[in-house]
């Protein structure tokens, strides 16, 4: 036994301890992995032969590995009934990466603002700000139907686009000010004294040193546009602007649903948010903790 | 001369603070603009609509009827087992999603081999839509083919049918572990990169003067993250309404809006039923319980802070 000082009372050897560490370590993985497990089951199903979808008993482990539900998908063979996946696609992407880069611009503007400039009423605006962040999607979505019936943008892209940009905008400025205000404003004041502006302190000094955060806030923007379905199953009607999300209802029918296309299609969606995260899982930890790191 | 000197500074320092809030308008304005355009000026409009008994089907007879939406509303049954659905579901998910958040990370943080892997590994569900994960839960919870039944066929031998998004409270369970299954890696992360960033001291110290196990995570681990707990949980309280993704895939808010919530009623009201008067009306209840909740939430979070400290 150990007491709490780790001296050992009743002598316990080194391997034995090592045992038990190895045990513990395999239970948390065992626990991990059961939020994996659905990852696998979807490239799974997506893979398996259809006739083992929805097979009773259960299949587990596909007999065999095939990508033709994929290539269906990507319209190796085209057929009358044929998800347009391209169009799905091209305005996922679209609305994704442009509300993106709208967001960020004026985000990461108005998070220098709030976190250097002392103003009337900052403080209000900003937890307004966050207030209109809490909306739920299906709130937003009703005005914005009527409003862009008349005004031409329903069930086109650059509806969703300044929709996407609006609902990221408030996170993204709270990210941006949390990262401006732990950046010493003296380098910024030290800049000024030699010569720049304010303007120029920003672009010059601030913003590259604010690097991490944009990343941080700009997986997030493009996530939360990227899988966005409330307002889009609202807003948008036809492959015109459907977005992957809602193109997914596509495999629904009445009674039934193509679990393995959809499923196909889901491992493709996934693709882009595995990129981000894996690829700047560091930073993205770090610019969403860069506060609270003293 | 130095008089001279200091009139010059200070025309200087008034200039640029000038300048400043030029600046610091020309830099807020745009975001404000966007969010007051696209969000603010048409939930105002959405009030406007609120008050009156517009119908989707038949837009030309909208007339103007006080507050007679909310008043129906609050008469109606539906709308009142939403309301406590939302309720009792909320207050489970935020705080089951919490303490398991925090211990799982306490666990992964003690894991001496494959840190990397499992983190990686857990923050799966991160990357699905709720969309998604709404559509994978209600097939591994049918009744037929899921994958919960199948399991516990191969596990007892014995096969049953139980029809899980079908009775209530059994689908709202289906649901909530839908979304504790989506939300509690993003915990995690933020709770073990909390972790890791704690001192090694106090915990060496405290050990020396024989504080047990709990006594140094109640004392020592949870006042150091708690920066990290308020990160994780002003992230999660903006995010309350993405359990509608799952709820309108899973159930669609039936049998008999037995599983409805002020989220998928809403979206019955105006899209469905074509009562966008009412639909509107409840889409203002439905902000009205985020504010709550939200405003709940952080007070609940101070205080907790406090009694840390």
């Amino acid at each position: 036994m150990l007491d709490r000082q780790g001296i050992n009372i009743r002598p316990v050897s080194k391997r034995q301890r090592k045992i038990k560490q190895e045990f513990y370590n395999l239970l948390v993985y065992f626990l991990v992995l059961i939020f994996f497990l659905p990852v696998l089951w979807i490239i799974m199903t997506a893979m398996r032969p259809e006739v083992e979808v929805n097979a009773r008993p259960p299949v587990y482990i596909p007999s065999r590995l095939s990508i033709e539900t994929f290539a269906q998908l990507l319209g190796a063979s085209h057929t009358e009934k044929s998800i347009p996946f391209y169009s799905y696609l091209k305005n996922s992407l679209l609305t994704s990466i442009f509300s993106t880069f709208l967001a960020l611009v004026t985000g990461t503007f108005a998070g220098y603002s709030f976190a250097r400039f002392r103003f009337k009423g900052g403080n209000q605006l900003f937890i307004g700000m966050m207030l209109v962040r809490s909306i739920p999607g299906i709130s937003v979505s009703l005005p914005l139907f009527v409003i862009f019936a008349r005004t031409g943008l329903l069930d086109r892209i650059s509806g969703l686009i300044l929709v996407y940009t609006a609902m990221t905008i408030p996170f993204t400025t709270w990210l941006m000010q949390g990262f401006f205000k732990d950046i010493p404003s003296t380098l910024d004041e030290a800049a000024q004294i030699d010569g720049c502006s304010r303007w120029q302190a920003f672009l010059r000094i601030d913003l590259p040193l604010a690097l991490p955060g944009l990343a941080a806030s700009g997986i997030f923007a493009f996530l939360t546009s990227w899988n966005e379905f409330q307002i889009a199953s609202v807003i948008t009607r036809t492959p015109l602007s459907k977005t992957f999300p809602v193109g997914l209802y596509d495999f629904t029918q009445e009674f039934t649903i193509d679990w393995r296309g959809m499923c196909a299609m889901s491992v493709i969606m996934l693709i882009p948010a595995i990129f981000f995260v894996l690829l700047t899982q560091k930073q993205l930890i770090k610019g969403l903790t860069f506060g609270a790191i003293k | 001369m130095n008089q001279e000197m200091n009139l010059r500074l200070k025309k200087d320092l008034k200039k640029s603070s000038k300048n400043d809030r030029y600046l610091s308008w020309f830099m807020i304005i745009p975001a404000l603009a966007v969010v007051a355009v696209l969000i603010v000026v048409p939930m105002i409009y959405s009030f406007s609509l609120s008050l009156t008994n517009m119908n989707l089907l038949k837009p030309a007879s909208t007339q103007f009827i006080g507050f007679r939406n909310y008043i129906r509303l609050f008469q109606d049954e539906i709308f009142w087992r939403a309301f406590w659905n939302t309720i009792l579901f909320m207050t489970l998910a935020v705080n089951v999603e919490f303490i398991l958040g925090l211990f799982i990370a306490q666990l992964m943080f003690k894991v001496t081999r494959g840190q990397g892997v499992i983190r990686t590994a857990i923050m799966a569900p991160m990357m699905f839509a709720p969309v998604l994960v709404g559509f994978q839960f209600k097939w591994f919870f049918n009744d037929q083919v899921g994958l919960v039944n199948n399991l516990l066929y191969s596990l007892t031998g014995d096969y049953q049918i139980i029809p899980w998004l079908i009775h209530y409270p059994m689908n709202l369970l289906a649901i909530l572990i839908a979304e504790i299954w989506m939300s509690t890696p993003f915990m995690v992360i933020i709770f073990l990169a909390g972790l890791v960033s704690l001192p090694t001291e106090p915990f060496e110290a405290a050990s020396v003067d024989g504080a047990s196990g709990w006594q140094q995570f109640r004392y020592i681990t949870l006042p150091l993250i708690s920066p990290f707990i308020y990160i994780a949980m002003v992230i999660r309280s903006l995010d309350l309404g993405r359990a509608y993704d799952l709820v309108r895939i899973m159930t669609g808010g039936g049998p008999a809006n037995r599983s409805e919530m002020i989220w998928t009623y809403t979206h019955r009201l105006a899209i469905t039923n074509n009562r966008f008067g009412m639909g509107t009306a409840m889409s203002f209840i439905t902000v009205a319980v985020s504010f709550a909740f939200v405003i709940y939430l952080f007070r609940q979070l101070s205080k907790s802070l406090q009694e840390v400290y």
